[in-house]
């Protein structure tokens, strides 16, 4: 009975894992679709106009011909949220993402891009050694597990930055270090897209929260008040250095400044950004203890 | 800023000189698909690429394809990669083999300027990520060659209303991307003094 149960799970969440994949590479989300709308409506500059225009024809192609909305499949990333009592244990859990990720890739057939990082030889259908790469965090007291899938294109995450600031930099160097990064990345992320930042904790951590912080649906605010304040200010700031629509020059540089956070040692002031195009692809589930798998859950 | 339609690959040097940055340009004819590892293979190991170059459009890009018979592929969604990687190669593709326009997404540096004033070549800058409509652009997969380097080929499309490009370098000596980039740090100074 038990072994009949997870083998049903691990299908499940394999299933879930291939399905979530496609869907994200072909259906941006609304709050998505919302925000890039708003930036169409608000952009002056000629060239950002065009760049703008231009995506939400290509979104709306997308949708009418069910292509990938960009062609770079990314690397898979998920984020799990595991309940206590999920009877399928996070290493099969992984197991099943990892085979979900390689028959989507396979049966699509999707461009495949993971390489071994030295002889950047093929190592298979968007799988390899730590690919795809998961994030997981564990929920007491429940039986559930929600997973949503971020295909992470190279472009942008190849404009991610690192800085130990010091305490006595403060958040003023929070925020400059900040707004250099945008401005450096300049058109190569495909902007306007998602600023991710994460602050505090470690390096490795702040850089973990900067990518948490991309899969957030578009506009949403860190429930610390503090934080909240810094993201809309930040989000104000950035938007004023003209880098606009592909670095092409405008109004719109970014459709959100999103921040996570983690409190830290007394010496240090991590700040991480990554970056998440305007493609912000994400798609999630929910998956009940009974193996039922629900696609219309966003978390 | 004009609006231009250009037909490749050009012949006569002046399709490209009437072009200025900022302007639109739609692309008709042929273009050829590259990226990193096709041009380290020319230029970093030697080996003559089995194409003709000269007047050619260069797109920096990786497709998503499927095999439907020996040496034929069919388009599944065709979108274009980050330039920036690649500009050490613009000088060379101009000098050697002829190369007038090199299209791709988020710009060159500033190190493409001269060259392409130099040489008469121009840089397009796609919408990146929009691959859904790039795809329906490109009418035919006519040619593929060094198919080992899948996905990274050296491809010839051929497109029809390829576009909207904008210029953002162009065979004058003026660039977008340096401006945006002057303008912004300008700008920084501002933004800076205000936290």
């Amino acid at each position: 009975m038990s072994i009949d149960l997870t083998t049903d799970l691990q299908q499940a969440v394999e299933d879930a894992a291939a399905h979530l994949y496609v869907w994200a590479l072909k259906d941006i989300p609304q709050d998505l679709r919302d925000a890039l709308g708003a930036a169409r409506e608000r952009e002056t500059s000629v060239p950002g106009r065009r760049v703008l225009e231009t995506i939400h024809r290509n979104v709306s192609i997308a949708d009418e011909q069910k292509n990938l909305v960009c062609q770079d499949t990314g690397i898979a990333v998920y984020t799990c949220r595991v309940g206590e009592h999920f009877p399928l244990h996070p290493a099969r859990i992984y197991e099943s993402l990892r085979d979900g990720t390689a028959r989507a890739t396979l049966e699509h057939p999707l461009r495949s891009n993971a390489v071994h990082t030295i002889t950047r030889e093929n190592t298979g259908p968007n799988v390899g050694h730590r690919l795809p790469i998961v994030h997981w965090e564990f929920v007491p007291d429940w039986d559930g597990l929600d997973v949503k899938c971020v295909p992470k294109g190279s472009g942008s995450e190849n404009m991610s930055f690192l800085k130990m600031c010091v305490p006595a930099d403060g958040v003023k160097g929070i925020k400059q270090f900040v707004l250099e990064s945008i401005v450096g990345a300049g058109g190569k992320p495909c902007p306007p897209g998602i600023v991710g930042v994460g602050i505090g904790g470690s390096a490795d951590y702040a850089m973990y929260l900067a990518k948490e912080a991309i899969a957030r649906p578009v506009g949403t605010r860190n429930p610390d008040p503090i934080v909240a304040e810094l993201e809309d200010e930040l989000y104000g700031l950035l938007n004023e250095t003209g880098i606009g629509p592909m670095g092409l020059g405008g109004d719109v540089t970014v459709l959100q400044c999103h921040i996570e956070h983690a409190d830290t040692h007394m010496t240090l002031n991590p700040v991480a950004v990554n970056y998440q195009c305007w493609a912000a692809r994400r798609a999630s589930a929910h998956i009940g203890a009974d193996g039922s798998v629900d696609y219309d859950r966003e978390f | 800023m004009a609006k231009h339609e250009v037909t490749f690959p050009v012949t006569d040097p002046q399709e490209i000189l009437k072009l200025r940055a900022g302007d639109e340009v739609t692309v008709q004819g042929h273009i050829i698909g590259i990226r990193d590892r096709t041009q380290i293979r020319i230029f970093d190991e030697g080996v003559e690429p089995p194409m003709d170059l000269r007047g050619a459009f260069l797109l920096h890009t990786a497709p998503n394809v499927r095999k439907v018979a020996e040496g034929r592929y069919e388009k599944i969604c065709i979108g274009t990669t980050t330039s920036a990687r690649m500009v050490r190669f613009t000088e060379p593709l101009g000098a050697q083999y002829g190369v007038r326009a090199i299209c791709g997404k988020g710009g060159f540096p500033d190190e493409a300027i001269e060259p392409m004033q130099r040489l008469g070549m121009v840089y397009f800058a796609i919408v990146g990520g929009a691959a859904a409509l790039e795809t329906t652009q490109i009418e035919e997969i006519e040619e593929v060659a060094w198919e080992e380097l899948m996905p990274e080929c050296l491809w010839k499309f051929r497109v029809k209303d390829f576009g909207p490009l904008t210029v953002g370098i162009d065979a004058h000596g003026g660039s977008l991307y340096r401006d945006v980039q002057a303008a912004a740090r300008e700008k920084l100074k501002e933004l800076y003094a205000r936290l």
